[in-house]
C-alpha cells in the first residue's frame, strides 16, 4: 500500500473537477472517489488499486431517496445499501430491489456500501485480486488465470477469452431488471446513461469495465415508474445461506393480466460479465400463459449462449433452475 | 444455626461440577479488555512482516533488498544471510518436544510450498514493514510443483492394527462395500491470526504467543534458538481458538524472536490471512480406500481401512486415518494401513479430530452404504457390531455407551418414522433426508502440574502452565478448585498461560479438562492440609491435634462438628497472622499410551452418535442442514453450559466440512492455495447453523480421574460430515465420497 493525497470537497462540482486530470477512470485508475470504501479499500490494501489521490464523496448531498412527481424514483449516489434496502417506496414498489440488497454481503457492509460504489464494485476473481497471478483485467496482456485456474465461481456469459470475471453485485442485477438510468456529471455537463449500456463486456479490454470517463462522477440512480400491477422478486443460489456471491440469481419483474405475461423483465447474476438482462428470456415469456414449461423455455433461450470453463458448467443448469424458480414464485404471488 | 434443610441446601449449591456457570472469563471478552497476543504492545516495539515466496518449487536465485532497506522507517530486511543461525528440534520419538514442520526459516535456498518465507521486514509500523516486504524482490529458478490431489502411493504402506485375515475374510465375504473416499485440504481459520510479540532482554526472551501449548512452544523455539529453556518465556492469556493449528510452533515465531534479538527491541508480527493458508499448517487431503465384508444379517467380518494423505516435501505428517477404525466395532478380521504422499505443500498439522474426523467420515460413510445394500437400518446395523472390548488390544473399555448414544438418540430424534427409501419424506414443500454417524475420539490425560493458593484475604488462587483457547480451561479450573475446597468459584481466581507457572497440558487432544484433575486435587489436599495445620497454631483450634480437623466448605472444623460451625480458612491464616498457603499437585498422564509408546491398561475412549436432517429443493439444488442430534458419551460434564457450547460449535464447524471448506491449491499457477480469503474458502455463517440439540449421557470415566471427567473438543466433530452425507443420500439418492458435497454434486 502507498501513500496517497486525500481530498473532501464540499461540492459535486469540484469534486468531478478533480479527478477530471486522471488518465483513466477505469482499472489502475490514479484518482479515485471513495464512497463506502468496502471495494477500493480491499483493492488498495492487496496493491490491486494504488491511487495517487482519493477524493472522499462522504459530504456531497447525495443522500436523499426521491419519489419523482412523473412516478419513479431519484436514489442519490451515496445512499447506503441499508437504507435504500429498507426505504418504504422500495419495499413497497420495488421489492425487487430490496431483496437484492438483502442478499448481498453482511450488514455491516450494507451499513456503508453505497449506491454508485456498489455500481462500481469490483469482481472477487482471486486472480484479479491477487498481484502476483496473471490477469487481463489488472495488468493488461499477463493473461487470465481464471481460464486454466479455479473458475467455478467465473460468468458464463458475456466472457471472452481474455476475462471471465464475473460481476459479482446483486444490487446490479435488480436495476437491470428495473432498466434504472445512471446519472452522471462532469467538470463540464451531465448525462445520463441507461443501465444496460452503462457496462462494457471484457472483450479485448477487461480492464475497460464502465463508459465513465475521467472526472465523471455518478450523482443518482433513477428508476422508472413501476409497471402496473407488476410483481418482483430476485433469488439468489449460493453454496451456503448467507454471505456470499452469487453461483446465480435471477432478477425478475412481471405483469400478468388475463392469465397471460404482458410484461416481463429478466436479469440474471453471478454467471455475467455484466449484470445479465436477458431480453431472449423476456421475449420467450412475452404474451404466454405461465406455466413451468414456459419458464423453463425462457430459462434456456437465456442460458443459449452460456459459454462454461472447466468448473462451473453446472451453473447453466443451476441458473435455469433458478429463473425457471423465480418466475413461478412472482407468477404465483401476481 | 442454619436449619437442616439450608444446609442441604448449601451444600448443594456448594457442588459447582456439572452446574452450567458462566465462563468467568467472559466479562472480560465481550468488553474486549482480554488480552490477546496481538494486544501486546511495548515502547519501541517494531513491527515485522515475513516476505513468503510465490512459487512452491525452486530455489531463490536472487534476492534484492536494496529498495526495501532504504524504504521510510525500515530497520533491517532478515533473510538467510543475515538472521544467525536456527537450529532444528531434536528428532525424538516421546512425545518430549513436538514441531510439525521440522525445517526452520532460512535454512536453505530451496523452495518447497507457496508462501515459504524468504526474508522478513521489520520497521517502525506496520504499513512500513508491510510496504519494504512489497519491496523486495526475489527471483525464482522455478520448477514445476507438485500438488496434485489424486495421490498415489510413494511406498509400502505403513500396517497400523491388525487382527485375523482380513482380505482371506473379505474375499469370500456375502455382503462386500468396497469404496474409496475423499477429505480435501481444510485450512484452519480460527478469527485470531497466529502472532508473536517477542522482547529481547539481553539474556532472555519474553515470547506473546498464540500457542496451545506454552510448555512445548518453549522447549521447541529455545531448541531453534539455540538457547537454554530457562531463557525463554512464553506468554499465552487468550486464545482467539486454534483448532490445532496453534498446537506447535511455526516459522514466524522464531523469525520474530531472532529479530528482536538482533535489533534489541520489541518485535511484533502477526500472520495475515493469506499467509495463514500458507505456512502454518492445514488438515491434509486424504484418500481412504474402505473395504468391509458382513453377512447377510449384517456382521462385520473384515474391515480393510487403507488411507493415503499429502503432506510436505521435508516431513512425514501422518493424519492417522484409521484411529478410530480398530474399536469402534466388533470385527474379528481387520487390517488399517497408512501412507504419506510428499507433494509441494506446507507442512499439515492437527485439526479438530485429527485421524478420527476424517477417517470417521470414510468408515461411518462405508457403514452407511452398507446398510442401504443390506436393507437393515443404519442405526441397528451399528448396533448389531457394538463391541464390549476394544480388540484392537484385547482390553475392555474403561466406559463405554456407544450403544446408548444409539438408542437415546434415535428416541429422541424420532428415527423410528424415517422411511428408508430415496426421496420419500417431505416436510413444508421441502425434500428430507435423515441420515446419522456413530463417533468416537480419544480418551487421555498428559502430564500435570498445579498449584493451589488459599490467601488471608479468603481469595483462592490456581495456577497452572497451560493455556485456554477459548473452550473454557478458565472456567474448568475455577469449577474443579470450587469442588475440591468447597468454595465458591467466583472467589477463585484462575492464572494461566505463562510457561513460568507448573508445568500444565497442552490444549489438544480432548486433554486439558482430564489432565487437570488429578493434580488440581492433590494442590487442593495440600493447601487445605496446610490450612488445618496453621489452625492448630492459633485460633479456636489452637493447640488441637491435626488429625481432629477436617476442611470442608471452605472451613477448618473438628472431624465431630459440622462445616457451618467451623472457621473459615481466612480467619485461620489471619489468626495464624499468614498471607497464604499454597499447595501443589503433579499427575502423569497416559496419553503415551494412545501414542503407542507405552502399554495401555484399559481402552479409553469418547463415543457419540450424530443424527442430521438435511431439507432439499431439487427445483434449485438448495441443500440445507435444518436439524441435528448429537449425543455424547463424554464422560462427566464439569460445566454442561461451555460443554454444549463445545458440541455446538463442532457441528457447525462439521457443517463446513461436509459442505463448504475446501483449500484449492492451484497447479497450473505456482502451486498457490488459491482461494486463501474468507470469501474463497467458505465456512459456515450463523445462517447455516442447524437447529441444534445435544445429549450427554453424563457417566463418570472414574478410570481416567476422580470426577470421572474427559475431554469433549474434538468428539462433537467426529461424525457429522458422515451423517450429512448419509442423510444427502437420503434425500437426494446421490452418494457423494468426496467431501466437500457440492450443489454440482447433486444437480443430476
Amino acid at each position: 500500500m502507498q501513500t496517497f493525497e486525500f481530498t473532501r470537497p464540499s461540492d459535486v462540482t469540484s469534486a468531478a473537477t478533480a479527478a477530471a486530470s486522471a488518465k483513466t477512470a477505469q482499472q489502475g485508475a490514479e484518482i479515485r472517489f471513495i464512497a463506502g470504501g468496502t471495494t477500493l479499500i480491499d483493492l488498495m490494501k492487496l496493491n490491486v488499486e494504488q491511487p495517487h489521490m482519493l477524493i472522499d464523496l462522504n459530504r456531497l448531498p447525495l443522500g436523499d431517496v426521491e419519489t419523482l412527481p412523473e412516478g419513479g424514483l431519484k436514489i442519490g449516489a451515496m445512499v447506503r445499501n441499508s437504507d435504500l434496502a429498507h426505504h418504504p417506496a422500495v419495499l413497497r414498489y420495488y421489492p425487487v430491489l430490496s431483496q437484492a440488497l438483502l442478499s448481498g454481503a453482511s450488514a455491516q457492509l450494507r451499513n456503508k456500501a453505497t449506491t454508485s460504489g456498489n455500481l462500481l464494485q469490483r469482481t472477487r476473481c482471486m486472480y484479479f485480486r491477487d498481484t502476483t497471478m496473471p490477469c487481463n483485467k489488472r495488468e493488461p496482456g499477463s493473461g487470465c488465470g481464471a481460464i486454466n485456474g479455479a473458475n467455478r465461481m467465473m460468468a458464463i456469459l458475456g466472457t471472452s477469452e481474455h476475462c471471465i470475471a464475473t460481476n459479482p453485485s446483486d444490487m446490479n442485477v435488480a436495476l437491470t431488471a428495473l432498466e434504472a438510468t445512471i446519472h452522471i456529471q462532469n467538470a463540464q455537463d451531465t448525462r445520463s446513461v441507461p443501465i444496460n449500456e452503462f457496462y462494457l463486456l471484457p472483450g479485448h479490454t477487461p480492464q475497460r469495465e464502465t463508459v465513465l470517463e475521467p472526472g465523471d462522477l455518478i450523482t443518482h440512480v433513477t428508476l422508472p415508474a413501476p409497471a402496473a400491477g407488476a410483481k418482483s422478486l430476485y433469488l439468489k443460489l449460493r453454496d451456503r445461506a448467507s454471505y456470499e456471491f452469487a453461483l446465480a440469481s435471477a432478477a425478475v419483474i412481471v405483469t400478468v393480466e388475463n392469465n397471460r405475461i404482458n410484461y416481463a423483465r429478466v436479469a440474471l447474476g453471478g454467471v455475467g460479465t455484466k449484470p445479465w438482462r436477458s431480453q431472449e428470456a423476456e421475449q420467450a415469456l412475452a404474451g404466454v400463459t405461465p406455466s413451468e414449461d414456459r419458464f423453463r423455455a425462457a430459462a434456456e433461450a437465456a442460458l443459449q449462449g452460456a459459454r462454461p470453463q472447466s468448473q462451473n458448467g453446472f451453473k447453466i443448469e443451476l441458473t435455469k433452475r433458478c429463473l425457471t424458480h423465480a418466475l413461478k414464485l412472482a407468477t404465483q404471488t401476481a | 444455626m442454619p436449619t437442616a434443610q439450608s444446609e442441604t441446601a448449601e451444600n448443594q449449591a456448594l457442588s459447582v461440577i456439572g452446574r452450567p456457570i458462566p465462563r468467568v472469563d467472559g466479562p472480560l471478552k465481550v468488553s474486549g479488555t482480554a488480552t490477546y497476543t496481538s494486544d501486546h504492545n511495548f515502547p519501541g516495539m517494531l513491527y515485522a512482516v515475513p516476505v513468503p515466496s510465490t512459487i512452491a518449487k525452486g530455489t531463490i536465485a536472487a534476492l534484492d533488498t536494496s529498495a526495501a532497506e532504504k524504504m521510510p522507517g525500515v530497520r533491517a530486511v532478515f533473510h538467510r544471510e543475515n538472521i544467525g543461525r536456527f537450529f532444528r528440534v531434536p528428532p525424538n520419538d516421546d512425545f518430549s518436544i513436538v514441531i510439525d514442520e521440522n525445517r526452520p526459516p532460512f535454512e536453505d535456498d530451496t523452495i518447497r510450498y507457496y508462501g515459504q518465507y524468504v526474508a522478513l521486514t521489520v520497521a517502525d509500523t506496520l504499513e512500513q514493514a508491510q510496504a519494504a516486504a512489497d519491496a523486495v524482490k526475489v527471483t525464482y529458478d522455478e520448477e514445476t510443483p507438485d500438488v496434485r490431489t489424486k495421490l498415489t502411493q510413494e511406498q509400502e504402506p505403513k500396517v497400523g492394527s491388525q487382527r485375523g485375515d482380513a482380505t482371506a475374510a473379505f474375499n469370500t465375504a456375502p455382503i462386500k462395500v468396497d469404496q474409496t473416499y475423499v477429505t480435501p485440504a481444510e485450512t484452519h481459520n480460527p478469527i485470531e491470526l497466529h502472532a508473536t510479540v517477542a522482547v529481547w532482554d539481553g539474556t532472555r526472551f519474553t515470547l506473546y504467543e498464540t500457542t496451545q501449548s506454552i510448555k512445548n512452544h518453549q522447549l521447541a523455539v529455545s531448541a531453534m534458538l539455540g538457547v537454554p529453556p530457562e531463557n525463554v518465556r512464553i506468554v499465552s492469556r487468550f486464545l482467539g481458538s486454534g483448532f490445532g493449528g496453534k498446537l506447535w510452533p511455526w516459522t514466524h515465531d522464531v523469525l520474530t524472536a531472532a529479530a528482536a534479538r538482533a535489533l534489541n527491541r520489541p518485535v511484533k508480527l502477526v500472520v495475515d490471512r493469506k499467509m495463514m493458508f500458507q505456512t502454518v499448517g492445514h488438515r491434509p487431503l486424504t484418500q481412504q480406500r474402505i473395504r468391509l465384508g458382513a453377512t447377510t444379517n449384517g456382521k462385520l467380518v473384515s474391515t480393510q481401512h487403507d488411507s493415503l494423505n499429502h503432506s510436505s516435501i521435508l516431513d512425514d505428517y501422518d493424519e492417522g486415518c484409521a484411529e478410530a477404525t480398530p474399536h469402534l466395532y466388533r470385527c474379528p478380521n481387520l487390517r488399517v494401513t497408512s501412507g504419506v504422499v510428499h507433494l509441494n505443500v506446507g507442512t499439515p498439522t492437527s485439526m479438530r479430530g485429527p485421524g478420527a474426523v476424517p477417517g470417521l467420515f470414510a468408515l461411518e460413510s462405508a457403514m452407511d452404504e452398507l446398510a442401504v445394500k443390506l436393507n437393515i437400518d443404519p442405526v441397528e446395523l451399528r448396533l448389531r457390531n457394538d463391541t464390549e472390548i476394544d480388540e484392537a488390544l484385547n482390553l475392555p473399555f474403561t466406559s463405554r455407551h456407544l450403544k446408548e448414544c444409539l438408542t437415546v438418540g434415535a428416541e429422541k430424534f424420532d428415527w423410528h418414522q424415517r422411511t428408508p427409501a430415496v426421496g420419500s419424506m417431505k416436510k413444508d414443500g421441502l425434500i428430507v433426508g435423515w441420515g446419522m454417524a456413530a463417533a468416537t475420539w480419544i480418551a487421555n490425560r498428559l502430564d500435570c502440574e498445579a498449584t493451589i493458593e488459599l490467601k488471608a484475604d479468603g481469595s483462592v488462587r490456581v495456577a497452572c502452565g497451560t493455556q485456554d483457547i477459548g473452550t473454557g480451561t478458565y472456567t474448568m479450573l475455577a469449577q474443579m478448585v470450587g469442588e475440591a475446597l468447597g468454595i465458591d468459584p467466583d472467589k477463585i481466581q484462575v492464572v494461566l498461560g505463562d510457561s513460568a507457572l507448573p508445568t500444565g497440558p497442552l490444549s489438544g487432544g480432548s486433554m486439558a479438562t482430564a489432565s487437570l484433575v488429578p493434580a488440581v486435587l492433590e494442590a487442593a489436599k495440600k493447601a487445605s492440609e496446610k490450612v488445618q495445620f496453621a489452625a492448630t497454631a492459633a485460633g479456636p483450634f489452637s493447640g488441637q491435634s491435626v488429625a481432629n480437623l477436617i476442611f470442608s466448605n471452605g472451613r477448618i472444623h473438628r472431624k465431630d462438628q459440622s462445616p457451618s460451625d467451623g472457621v473459615p480458612y481466612e480467619q485461620v491464616l489471619q489468626a495464624a497472622k499468614v498471607s497464604s498457603v499454597s499447595g501443589s499437585g503433579s499427575s502423569k498422564g497416559d496419553f503415551t499410551d494412545a501414542l503407542g509408546i507405552t502399554k495401555p491398561k484399559l481402552s479409553s475412549h469418547s463415543f457419540g452418535t450424530q443424527f442430521v436432517e438435511v431439507t432439499w429443493q431439487p427445483e434449485i439444488a438448495r441443500l440445507r442442514v435444518s436439524r441435528t442430534l448429537t449425543v455424547i458419551d463424554g464422560g462427566r460434564i464439569i460445566n454442561p453450559r461451555t460443554g454444549r457450547n463445545q458440541i455446538e460449535g463442532a457441528v457447525v464447524m462439521g457443517v463446513g466440512m461436509a459442505l463448504f471448506e475446501h483449500t484449492i491449491y492451484d497447479d497450473q499457477h505456482h502451486g498457490a492455495p488459491i482461494n486463501s480469503n474468507l470469501a474463497d474458502y467458505v465456512v459456515s455463517t450463523h445462517a447455516d447453523a442447524p437447529a441444534m440439540d445435544v445429549v450427554f449421557l453424563d457417566y463418570p470415566d472414574t478410570h481416567l480421574n476422580a470426577f470421572g471427567a474427559r475431554g469433549i473438543g474434538e468428539i462433537g466433530l467426529a461424525g457429522v460430515a458422515p451423517a450429512i452425507a448419509s442423510a444427502v443420500y437420503h434425500a437426494t439418492g446421490v452418494r457423494v465420497r468426496e467431501l466437500p458435497i457440492r450443489i454440482e454434486d447433486l444437480l443430476g
